[in-house]
This record gives structure tokens, C-alpha cells and sequence, in this order.
């Protein structure tokens, strides 16, 4: 593709085309096309088992796909087939301009590592070799996300559930990514929590032109961050379209079952 | 290449092979170090043998000897910087009874130098061998606990998690807090464990004249710096790396710029820093060097 | 304010859409053979001459059967911000076997710059339903809401959702009934959100969200609280004053005044006259008489569209 064609700010960011995934006879997910925007957010909603899950694994490079593509605009602006990518190149990817956000932060972060290192661990691996601006910029991030920074030298046991996943998200962003995974990000956590810490992926969202994609069975949730909204069944996507669209008109049975099961989504 | 032994009686004893190990073994482990030659700093695995001694023991240094010991060859061991100790003394005479090869204390005479936690301060040279036992080869092991992921962060080179390690030190302790088996970085490629040496002989292993090798029995893993390779140890700009320093010399040879252990002298508190390298020390002592707590007359050393 | 100045010739030029007005029939729009808007139904009751003769301070509303073709000035010329054509909408409610629940059919009206529409008819006629179709909140099932965007119209039917969400931001304003409040955020931001979106700095943005608040007379030390705790009508002057501090040019207002008191009602009768100044067009639900009155320069009577 050309420069000119791929640098327009038009240009998607992450393309999925065909994305099927088996295992073994059992399927993951199939027939899913989707196109990502900068700045978009777009919400995979369903039920377990539904292929969500699947699908963003497929995304995020984690799995390799049964059958289809997934390509993403570079930060030189080249749209790679991620498949093609070498290891190496796959890694940078991943904590340079991507970041992914877990709903167990202990798969996300590194428990015996202190709160500090974990920010600071993305600017190492891409060469940060300056303890103070390190330590600083950690710093930085921890009070973008409410962490408090003498707790910067406590390693995240001994935090709260809320705290740890407002750790994972600094430690993800520390880097400037333009497209961040999110995998029920909020889930387990109290409601009072869950509240702020959405609206702080809100606000960082907003601030930081993110692009998102972000799994959820929680439709408020999906309703609170998202543009667009994917419902998936049995792996395959049924609906999708603006998320208020197909939240407050629902055309499928299975989304109109989805939006009367909550309490004022 | 064998190496009898009679019993008092005449009988025949117990033959074993030259140096213990069967050729064909020796064979595998030279493959493994020829490997790890070409590679600095990369741990290549090897078939590693059960040998009559327990892990923990020197079993990797000592099949790394074994392979590469002529009959030829003059072979010194420490522990701990120490000739006599027990771990020194059982190896030396494990190759004596095995291989019948000449031993020695001294540094500058000795063409294979078996060694557990130190680098002797005696500058090596050129054609000698200095083999380390290493327990554990993997210098991102404690950070991330999978064989599989820590293979590939070698591969690409990926060695953000290192620097985490030393990030903590310095957010706990105000500085670089790792003392011994502080990480370095091979030929500009491989992250290594140097194996537990105190920091202060990191600087030894850059640009040696000698060859060194790397053995970890229980780990299966043999690594190699060859002559004249850059070893860098791994630090960050505001806060370089830096070996310890002691504030006295040696009570007992006055070396200044050596590694000195402390040796509690009764249980007052009192207490003497001597040399870690005893060799060094006594040679020190032969040339009539002195320190605050030597003899007077010179009586009592060897 | 986009007042185009040529709009016909831009029109021909650079929409040739199948229900675009023919450039040869020298009105600013004709849909089709029989224009749509007017109501001629002078039964509706939905026209106030009598009201319209009290104030001073607000053209009169058109005649049942002037039509929009007649009306003043700024409603009969150029491209309508709003067009839309033979609008149909049904719900289908799967878990009740299928019911299928008719809303709207044959939905056909415009919206020019300038004026304020109101669309009539009790409650349960599919008025809310119109203007979520027109937001792109409600799908449409049959013919097309098009939109005034860059001098020609782009259809809202089935609109790819960034388009959506960008004539969202830049075309089409929408005053709900309702505020829906966002956790841990002050009413100032809530306000401030739609410059905020438009590229406007955080300071004047700011600023301008106070004064809105303070038009509508929202006490200053409740501006730095998130409105979830407030009362019902201060949430709507949130809502309101949010409403209106976009610069889209086409407004929908879902019952603007519902819970507010009469002074604040006054309010949102002189914003919706500003507006109207300002060139934009409004397309309104009032069940309050009095305020669609005082606004509303035509009202299309939604009865006769019920499906």
C-alpha cells in the first residue's frame, strides 16, 4: 500500500478479515471482519462461551487464527499482516504501541515486582537506561491513574483489586500506545470501584485518542466506553453497530435477551 | 588414558577412565563447549552426568574439566577464593586419583583453574581456562519463572525484565544492592550470570586472556566466554555499576585493591579483614609483604 | 453557522441523491412530485395563531397549508438541514413471539435552517422515536433521514457509525429527556463535553459551560459535583445547558422543558430563539403549549404518520 493511501487519517488501525479459530473440532470463533479506527472503542459483548474471549486473543496476536487476517497500521504508517511480523517485531509491538489489559492483574503485572518497576518495566525493555527518569515517569503515571506515589515502592500484593488494575493501565499506557485490549476489565471489582475506574479509562481514553477493544459481558459497561458495540453468539458476531443503537434497538433476539436481562444498560 | 590405582593388596582396583568420564561423554560436553565458544554468553544445554558427588558440589565445573583436563594439564581449585577448603580440596584430589594430573595453588602456574565464587586476583593469561561451577545459569530465572519465556527473551534480545531487577535493588536499598552474581552483558548480545562471584570481579572477566567457562550440573547448562571478549555489567546511567570497596588492606599481606573476607576473631567483636584469594595472599606474604595483624617473624606461614 | 450560499448549484454539483430537489424547479427543495411538509391538516390544533399573535419576539407560525414553500425566508431556501423522506420504523419484540410493534410509516418532513419544527401528537405517536431515528439512535427500517453535512446531505439510514458519531459532533445536537449521568464527572465537564469533542480548549470550554449553567440558573457550587444526586430538574438544566452549547446546526429537542420551572423554561425558550437566530434548525417535542408556542414555527402532526 502506498504511503499516501496508509497515512491518511483515515486510515484504520487494525484490520480483521475472515478471523476464524477452531479448537480442534470445537469452534472458537468464526467469519469475523472488523475494522478499528484511531481513537475508536469498540466493545465485544457476550455471553461465556460466546467467543469473545477467543477473538480478542486472536486480535492481540496471542492466538494464531484457524483462517483469516489481521493487519495493523504501523507507527511509520505501513499496514502489516501481523502473522508476517517476526517475533521480535511482534514483541515491540506489544509493549510499544499496544498495551492489554487483564481482569486478573495478576496476569497482567508482576506481583513480586514493585509498583514502580511494573510502570518502569516497559520503558527498560525499549531502552530506558536513566534510574531517575525512569522512576520519575513511573512516578507521573502512578498519579495519572490515583495511585498514591509513596505507594510506588510496595509491590501490587498488597494492593486493592481496584488499585491493581489501575497499575495494569499505567503500566500498559506508560508507553504512549495507540490500541489498548481490555479483557473484562472491570470485573470482580465492588461497583464503587468499578465506577471509577471506568471513568478513568474514560478520561485516558479521551485524553490519549486511544483506540480500544474491549471484551465485556457488562453492558453498562459497554455503554459507558464504547462507540461501537459487537454482540457475538456461538462465535459468530450477530449484531453490531453504534453501541447506544444497539443497545436501545436491539434487533436480534439474542441482543434484545442480552439488554432486558440488565438493569437500565 | 587409564588411570590404574592398585590396592595395598596388589589386586587390581576399581579402574576408571581418564578424569571419570567416558570419552563419549567427554566428546558430548566439548560439542557443548565448542557451542558455546561460538555463542558468548549463551547456555547451551548439555547432557550433563551424574557424578559421584552432590549437586551443589561442582558437578557442571567438574564434568567441564573433565572434558577438557590433558594429562598434561597443571590444575588449581578454589572455593571461595580458598585453596583448602573442602570443596577445593575433594576436587583437586578427585582429578589427582582420577586423571593423575599435576595440581597447584598457584595462580600463574596452574592451566585449568576450577572455580567456585571467585576470580583470583593474579591477572590470568593467555592459554589458561578458568571454569566456574554455576547453580543456577539463568540470570532472569527469579523474575520469570518459565524456561520456554526465558529462552525467547534471550533470543530477542529482550532484557527489560534485567534492568527491572536492578530498578528494584535501587528503589529498596537506594543503590544497586545485587553483591555477587551481578548480570552482564556478552559480546554485546547475552545477558549472563557470571555465576556467584562477588561484583568485585566482574571487571575481571572483560577483555581476560583466558578462557572461561561456565558449568551448572543440575541446570544442564554450559557457557562460555572466549578470550578477550567485552563483558559489560549491566547498570543505569545515573547510578553505574561500581565493585565494593574496602575501607583497610589486608591484615595479613596489606593488598589494597582485593577481595577481603572477614574473619571473626573471638566473640567481642573483634575482628580481621584477610585476602579471599589465599594464594595471592601468601605469595603476597613470601615477598615479604606485610599487614596490621601478620607475625611478626614471619613464623607460622607456609 | 454554515449558510450556504449557493446551495442549489451545490447541490446539483455534488449530491445527485435520487430525493434531492431538481435544481430546475427554483425552490430552495421539492421532494418528489407532492411536497411533504406541509401539514394541511387544520385540525391538529397543533398551530397557534392566537399564541403566535401574543408575542413579539417570535415570527408567525406559517398557516395550515403555507407549507414550508411559503414560510419565511429562511425555512424555503436552500438545502433543508434536515430531510426526511417516507420514514418508517417497527419494533419486532422477539421475546413476545415475535410481536412486531408499528411505530411510524411514511414519515416525510424537513427541516430548514432557521426554524423551529415541533412535532405533535400524543404521547405513544412515535415522536421520541423520530428524532432518535434522526440521531441515529433508532435504526430506520424504511426510507431515509438525510442530514445537511458539507453543503450536501448524507443519509443517517444505516450510516457507517463513525459517520454517525461524527455528524453527531458536528451536525446534529440532541437534548434528551433524560440526563444520563456519567459516574465521578462535574456537571461543568458534562457540559463542557460537546465543545470539548469539537476540538475547544479545556479553559473556554469551560468557561462558556459556567455561563450556560448560570443562565439557567444552576447554582455555582453544585457545577464541581457529578450530577447523579442532584434533583430532577437540576439534571435537565445540566441536560439543556449541554444541549445547547454545541454548534451543530441542527438541533432535536426531546421535551427540552419537561421539570423545569417557568423562569427556567424562559431560559430555554430565549436559547431556542438564539438558536434559531443563529441560523440553526430545531426539530422539537413539546408537550408544554405555552413553550412550543413560543418556539415552534410549524408543528408536523405525528398521527398522521402512525403506522
Amino acid at each position: 500500500m502506498s504511503q499516501e493511501m496508509t497515512s491518511l487519517p483515515d486510515a484504520p488501525l487494525l484490520v480483521a478479515e475472515g478471523l476464524a479459530k477452531y479448537y480442534g473440532s470445537r469452534l472458537g470463533c468464526r467469519d469475523v471482519d472488523l475494522t478499528l479506527h484511531a481513537g475508536e472503542v469498540l466493545a465485544i459483548v457476550g455471553e461465556s462461551g460466546s467467543g469473545k474471549s477467543t477473538l480478542l486473543s486472536l486480535l492481540s496476536t496471542e492466538l494464531a487464527p484457524s483462517a483469516g487476517h489481521v493487519s495493523y497500521r504501523m507507527r511509520d504508517g505501513e499496514m502489516r499482516d501481523l502473522a508476517a511480523l517476526s517475533e521480535a517485531e511482534r514483541r515491540l509491538l506489544l509493549r510499544t504501541d499496544w498495551g492489554f489489559v487483564r481482569q486478573h492483574a495478576e496476569q497482567g503485572l508482576r506481583m513480586a515486582v514493585s509498583a514502580g518497576g511494573n510502570v518502569g518495566e516497559r520503558l527498560m525493555a525499549v531502552g530506558w537506561r536513566h534510574y531517575g527518569n525512569i522512576r520519575q515517569e513511573a512516578a507521573d503515571w502512578l498519579v495519572r491513574v490515583e495511585i498514591a506515589t509513596e505507594r510506588m515502592d510496595d509491590d501490587p500484593r498488597t494492593f486493592s483489586g481496584g488499585m491493581r488494575q489501575r497499575l495494569q493501565i499505567a503500566r500498559n499506557l506508560v508507553t504512549r500506545p495507540r490500541l489498548v485490549f481490555m479483557d473484562e476489565p472491570t470485573s470482580g471489582l465492588d461497583v464503587s470501584v468499578q465506577a471509577r475506574l471506568l471513568d478513568l479509562i474514560r478520561q485516558l481514553v479521551e485524553e490519549f485518542g486511544l483506540a480500544v477493544v474491549i471484551v465485556t459481558h457488562d453492558l453498562a459497561v459497554a455503554r459507558l466506553l464504547s462507540h461501537r458495540i459487537m454482540v457475538m453468539k456461538s462465535g459468530r458476531v450477530i449484531e453490531q453497530g453504534l453501541t447506544d443503537q444497539v443497545l436501545d434497538d436491539p434487533r436480534e433476539p439474542y441482543t434484545q435477551l442480552l439488554v432486558s436481562s440488565v438493569l437500565a444498560a | 588414558m587409564t588411570a590404574l590405582a592398585r590396592t595395598a593388596s596388589g589386586m587390581p582396583a576399581i579402574t576408571y577412565n581418564f578424569a571419570y568420564l567416558d570419552e563419549q561423554t567427554k566428546r558430548m560436553i566439548r560439542r557443548a563447549i565448542l557451542k558455546a565458544i561460538a555463542i558468548p554468553g549463551y547456555q547451551v544445554p548439555f547432557a550433563s552426568r551424574e557424578m559421584p558427588m552432590p549437586y551443589g558440589w561442582g558437578t557442571g565445573g567438574v564434568q567441564v574439566t573433565a572434558a577438557i583436563l590433558g594429562a598434561n594439564d597443571v590444575l588449581k581449585v578454589i572455593d571461595q577464593g580458598s585453596d583448602d577448603t573442602t570443596n577445593a580440596v575433594a576436587i583437586r584430589s578427585f582429578f589427582e586419583t582420577t586423571a593423575g594430573v599435576a595440581t597447584t595453588t598457584r595462580t600463574r602456574d596452574a592451566t585449568i583453574i576450577q572455580t567456585r565464587h571467585r576470580i583470583p586476583e593474579a591477572p590470568l593469561r593467555a592459554g589458561q581456562v578458568i571454569v566456574y561451577q554455576v547453580p543456577i545459569p539463568e540470570p532472569l530465572r527469579f523474575l520469570e519463572p518459565r524456561e520456554t519465556e526465558t529462552r525467547r527473551l534471550h533470543a530477542l534480545s529482550d532484557y527489560g525484565l534485567m534492568q527491572v531487577k536492578l530498578y528494584e535493588d535501587i528503589a529498596r536499598h537506594g543503590h544497586i544492592a545485587t553483591t555477587y552474581a551481578y548480570p552482564v552483558k556478552v559480546a554485546g548480545r547475552y545477558v549472563m550470570d557470571p555465576s556467584p562471584i562477588p561484583k568485585f570481579d566482574n571487571p575481571k572477566m572483560d577483555d581476560s586472556p583466558a578462557l572461561q567457562l561456565f558449568g551448572a550440573g543440575r541446570e544442564k547448562r554450559i557457557y562460555a566466554i572466549p578470550p578477550y571478549t567485552r563483558v559489560v555489567s549491566l547498570d543505569f546511567e545515573d547510578h553505574p555499576f561500581a565493585v565494593q570497596a574496602f575501607a583497610e588492606p589486608c591484615a595479613l599481606c596489606g593488598a589494597k585493591g582485593v577481595y577481603l573476607d572477614e574473619v571473626i576473631l573471638d566473640d567481642k567483636g573483634g575482628r580481621m579483614f584477610v585476602c579471599s584469594d589465599t594464594d595471592h595472599c601468601a605469595t603476597r606474604q613470601a615477598e615479604g609483604h606485610t599487614g596490621s595483624m601478620s607475625a611478626p617473624y614471619g613464623e607460622g606461614q607456609p | 453557522m454554515m449558510t450556504d450560499p449557493n446551495p442549489e448549484a451545490k447541490l446539483s454539483g455534488d449530491a445527485p441523491a435520487p430525493s434531492l430537489p431538481s435544481p430546475a424547479s427554483g425552490r430552495g427543495f421539492r421532494p418528489r412530485s407532492s411536497p411533504v411538509m406541509h401539514a394541511p391538516d387544520a385540525q391538529s390544533g397543533l398551530t397557534s395563531n392566537a399564541a403566535a399573535a401574543t408575542r413579539t419576539d417570535a415570527p408567525p407560525l406559517p398557516l395550515a397549508g403555507e407549507g414550508w414553500g411559503g414560510g419565511t425566508p429562511a425555512s424555503s431556501q436552500g438545502t433543508p438541514l434536515l430531510l426526511v423522506d417516507n420514514l418508517g420504523k417497527s419494533f419486532t419484540l422477539h421475546l413476545q413471539g415475535g410481536l412486531s410493534l408499528p411505530v411510524v410509516a411514511a414519515v416525510s418532513f424537513a427541516v430548514h435552517a432557521g426554524e423551529c419544527v415541533a412535532l405533535g401528537g400524543p404521547s405513544g405517536a412515535g415522536k421520541s422515536s423520530i428524532l432518535k431515528m434522526v440521531y441515529g439512535n433508532y435504526r430506520v427500517d424504511q426510507g431515509s433521514v438525510q442530514v445537511a453535512d458539507a453543503g450536501a446531505l448524507v443519509e443517517v439510514a444505516g450510516a457507517d457509525p463513525r459517520l454517525m458519531l461524527r455528524l453527531r459532533r458536528a451536525r446534529i445536537g440532541y437534548v434528551s429527556q433524560f440526563l444520563r449521568v456519567i459516574p465521578r464527572v462535574s456537571a461543568l465537564d458534562v457540559v463542557a463535553a460537546p465543545l470539548r469533542a469539537e476540538g475547544v480548549d479545556a479553559e473556554t470550554a469551560k468557561a462558556r459551560a459556567g455561563a450556560g449553567l448560570a443562565r439557567l440558573n444552576l447554582p455555582e457550587r453544585l457545577w464541581g459535583l457529578p450530577p447523579a444526586t442532584f434533583s430532577g430538574g437540576e439534571q435537565q438544566r445540566v441536560n439543556v445547558a449541554r444541549g445547547f452549547i454545541g454548534s451543530q446546526p441542527l438541533l432535536l429537542l426531546d421535551e427540552p422543558t419537561a421539570s423545569l420551572d417557568a423562569a427556567n423554561r424562559a431560559v430555554v425558550i430565549d436559547l431556542i430563539h438564539e438558536k434559531k437566530a443563529q441560523g440553526c434548525g430545531l426539530l422539537g417535542i413539546f408537550h408544554d403549549a405555552e413553550t412550543r408556542d413560543a418556539v415552534a414555527d410549524r408543528v408536523v402532526d405525528v398521527t398522521r404518520f402512525s403506522a
